[in-house]
């Protein structure tokens, strides 16, 4: 096979995957493809994908971040119980935003100043968030959050019949897939990542980038947060736990390199979708949630040993 | 005589793209065998074919009068091929002992507990054959690149070899380091194990090797003994034509002073150094491996911390803490390890080249593709990069092309001052050429250009003043008219 078929079949692989798990489900359950369902899913799908968007960004420049899921929860508990005091829903959104910002800030400035590996950064931040939303909350669901339409249209709002989620997640894409292809910013993603010694030998501030890298995941996690929050009307202690597993997944069936310098966000859009259609199909299908875990692992592999053989 | 090696109208063609075409070679037990050409003339080819590491397409390869057919690097090694790469296999965090015996360890049956003991006492007397002295239970990785070296080669001979390919050895190694080298070699060539020498240092050569093999573009062109050949003959028949002065003259002279170095010091190495270079002056910079060439550049462009020290241009005093900051004063690096320290290998040619240039090349943070895509043309058009697009990524270019990605990606800055550590060292003797033309065309242009070069010929041919660098200090500074290689070496190894 020539250079640019195995090219275009690897970029094209995790689209056919999907693809083709979307025809298996639709023969084995006739209402998977209704729209009603198909809009569910992408629903679903949303919080899962803002998320690994911003793990695309970290994995590309060659880390990782293991604390999204409690900067979902800590961000969606600041939120929740500014607006159960009754603050203006706008501020109280943006400062759920912020506090997720400064922990992915954190979690850069440990990573880069300190030169703590990110595994072990955010292994540690994972916990200390964990834990800081467990004293905010008291260990008890925030509930009470007031009526802002503003704020319930987050989570549960539609454009016609799209669910906002499903916007937002689309806007984020739009946006980071410019930002990666198009920008200075994202081209230094990219070069930290493939060498970060050449990168900062060629005068490319690597510790900046590395740093805005993680506070943008922490402002997807956060909000993420919110649409959550958003949609159960109460922000929980324990929301987001082992998403970060979902994310690295969504990256990794997408084809990103978990070594850095290599990959794409329209990938990761695919992995998350491959996950969210799993997870549907499988419910539909009346698999037992046990056996769903089995097979969310396998596809997983699967992909990945797929794609060690293309290379 | 019969040759132990003897390979026969060797054909390869990798989509498409001859690379080797009817090459022949013969290698006798007992000789050091140069095998020469310029980068992409196909000598690694040749070699991988040798050793199994590719099939070949037509041909035959015969050990000892046999007919063989490798399939892998270790059916070669079986038959007594052994390479020693340029890039070493050494696992740094284990012993000596450990790396010598990898994978054939000495165990007790097949119980599978080691013979420490028997595999220590072998180690060491393999070495001291090579005469070395390096205990067995030294971590492999904390042993200077020489000793790295003969480690390997110990390891080769372990596994019988009659046949050594050397890929550049020499890069990395001191100049003491390459004396024992060469006794290492001069006592194996006596003992009939053949060696085939790749290198694109001359002298070396002419002074080691008993034949010269070229190829160019995948081309068998002849094969010399040494004592009938001259240099110039050899170079003819790399590159297929007259080569004339490998030192192209510079007619303008030197402008006035530019950038001024003053007491630079750092935390473990560097004492005072203080130098200063003028608009359009080669300032070469001599010294032994180790001794600090490196490290006075790579503090002056801020990748390395400094304890003391100021740095003037045009007068006027610069704080430079990062590379960010040197690159903003029109200070270009072009570092000695292009793989690690230049390129983003997996990265393409256009995106490496326009990397230290992204701000010019944007518009508000947002890159402009069109004048990203000219500027790289542009350079790749000046610089004569050979890669069959702009778009291909940087690592499958031949060493050559890839340093001319480095100084290009540099020239895209318009530097006022230009460092070279090592320009051409991998490099071979056409795109060398090259090289010295662009370093006279910038010259011209006014830039001063620092040049750290290992190679004596080089920094007394291309230099207008030499600073020689012994232990961490500036030993003496020579004009170009009192230059010679043995007072260089004088100052370099700290003689008056």
């Amino acid at each position: 096979m020539s250079r640019k078929w195995t090219h275009t079949l690897q970029t094209a692989g995790p689209l056919i995957g999907l693809i083709l798990i979307v025809i298996i489900l639709s023969i084995l359950s006739p209402s998977f493809l209704s729209l009603n369902n198909i809009l569910n899913v992408l629903r679903q799908v949303s919080i899962n994908a803002l998320i690994a968007f911003g793990m695309t960004l970290v994995i590309l420049t060659g880390g990782i971040d293991l604390s999204v899921g409690s900067i979902l929860a800590l961000g969606g508990a600041i939120t929740a119980k500014m607006l159960a005091g009754g603050m203006d829903p706008i501020l109280a959104v943006l400062i759920g935003l912020l506090a997720g910002g400064i922990m992915g800030a954190i979690n850069g400035i440990v990573i880069t100043k300190g030169k703590v590996a990110p595994f072990i950064a955010t292994l540690a931040t994972m916990t200390i968030f964990r834990g800081l939303t467990l004293v905010y909350t008291d260990g008890r669901p925030i509930t009470g959050l007031g009526d802002s339409t503003f704020f319930k249209m987050i989570g549960k709002g539609y454009i016609s019949y799209v669910p906002l989620p499903v916007i937002w997640m689309l806007i984020a894409f739009v946006i980071l897939l410019f930002v990666l292809k198009k920008t200075v910013f994202g081209r230094g993603i990219y070069a930290v990542g493939g060498n970060e010694e050449a990168s900062i030998l060629s005068g490319i501030k690597a510790g900046r980038v590395k740093i805005w890298v993680y506070i943008i995941t922490g402002v997807l996690s956060a909000f993420a947060g919110l649409i959550l929050t958003s949609r159960l009307n109460s922000a929980q202690p324990n929301a987001g736990m082992s998403y970060e597993l979902d994310a690295i997944a969504a990256v990794v069936l997408g084809g990103t390199s978990l070594v850095g310098g290599r990959g794409w966000i329209f990938g990761t859009l695919v992995g998350a979708l491959i996950i969210g259609v799993l997870n549907n199909g499988l419910n539909l299908l009346n698999v037992s949630p046990f056996f769903q875990q089995v097979v969310k692992g396998g596809v997983i592999l699967l992909a990945v040993l797929i794609d060690r053989r293309n290379k | 005589m019969k040759p132990i090696i003897s390979m026969t109208n060797i054909s390869k063609s990798f989509s498409g793209n001859k690379v080797l075409n009817d090459v022949s070679l013969d290698i006798f037990p007992g000789e050091i065998h140069a095998l020469m050409g310029e980068n992409g003339a196909g000598k690694s080819t040749l070699m991988k074919i040798l050793t199994g590491i590719y099939s070949k397409d037509g041909g035959t390869i015969e050990v000892n009068g046999a007919t063989v057919h490798f399939k892998d690097a270790k059916e070669a090694e079986h038959a007594g091929i052994s390479v020693i790469h340029q890039e070493l296999n050494i696992i740094p965090y284990l012993s000596v002992m450990e790396n010598m015996f990898l994978g054939k360890q000495l165990t007790y049956g097949k119980t599978g507990i080691l013979k420490t003991a028997a595999m220590k006492k072998e180690t060491k007397r393999r070495l001291s054959q090579l005469g070395i002295a390096i205990e067995p239970e030294k971590t492999a990785g904390d042993l200077s690149v020489g000793h790295q070296q003969m480690v390997e080669i110990a390891k080769a001979l372990a596994t019988d070899a009659k046949v050594l390919i050397m890929d550049e050895p020499t890069a990395a190694l001191t100049d003491r380091e390459i004396e024992t080298l060469f006794k290492v070699m001069n006592g194996l060539r006596k003992q009939g194990v053949a060696i085939v020498y790749i290198s694109h240092r001359m002298e070396e050569i002419f002074r080691m090797c008993d034949r010269i093999s070229v190829l160019r573009d995948g081309k068998y062109i002849g094969t010399k003994p040494i004592q009938d050949t001259t240099m110039d003959e050899i170079i003819k028949m790399m590159v297929g034509r007259e080569l004339g002065d490998l030192f192209p003259d510079r007619d303008k002279s030197a402008g006035k002073e530019f950038l001024r170095v003053e007491d630079l010091s750092g935390p473990d190495l560097l004492e005072n150094v203080s130098f200063s270079v003028k608009e359009g002056e080669v300032l070469g910079v001599a010294g032994l491996m180790g001794a600090g060439r490196s490290e006075i550049v790579e503090t002056l462009f801020g990748a390395r911390a400094k304890s003391g020290g100021k740095i003037f241009i045009e007068g006027k005093q610069v704080k430079i803490k990062n590379p960010f900051d040197a690159k903003k004063a029109g200070i270009a690096f072009v570092t000695e390890d292009r793989k690690s320290e230049g390129l983003i290998l997996g990265m393409s040619v256009r995106k490496n080249m326009s990397l230290p240039n992204l701000k010019t090349l944007s518009n508000q943070g947002i890159i402009s593709s069109k004048r990203e895509k000219a500027s790289a043309r542009n350079f790749i058009d000046r610089l004569n990069i050979k890669t069959h697009s702009p778009e291909a990524d940087v690592k499958n270019l031949s060493g050559g092309n890839q340093q001319k990605v480095v100084i290009g990606k540099w020239l895209g800055i318009n530097p006022k001052i230009l460092i070279l550590d090592e320009p051409t060292r991998g490099v071979d003797i056409g795109a060398k050429k090259e090289i010295y033309n662009i370093i006279n065309e910038l010259t011209e242009q006014g830039v001063a250009i620092i040049m750290i070069s290992s190679e004596l010929p080089e920094v007394l041919g291309m230099s207008d003043r030499i600073m020689v660098i012994h232990e961490g200090r500036v030993a003496r500074i020579i004009d170009k008219k009192d230059a010679n290689q043995e007072n260089i070496m004088q100052a370099a190894t700290g003689g008056e």
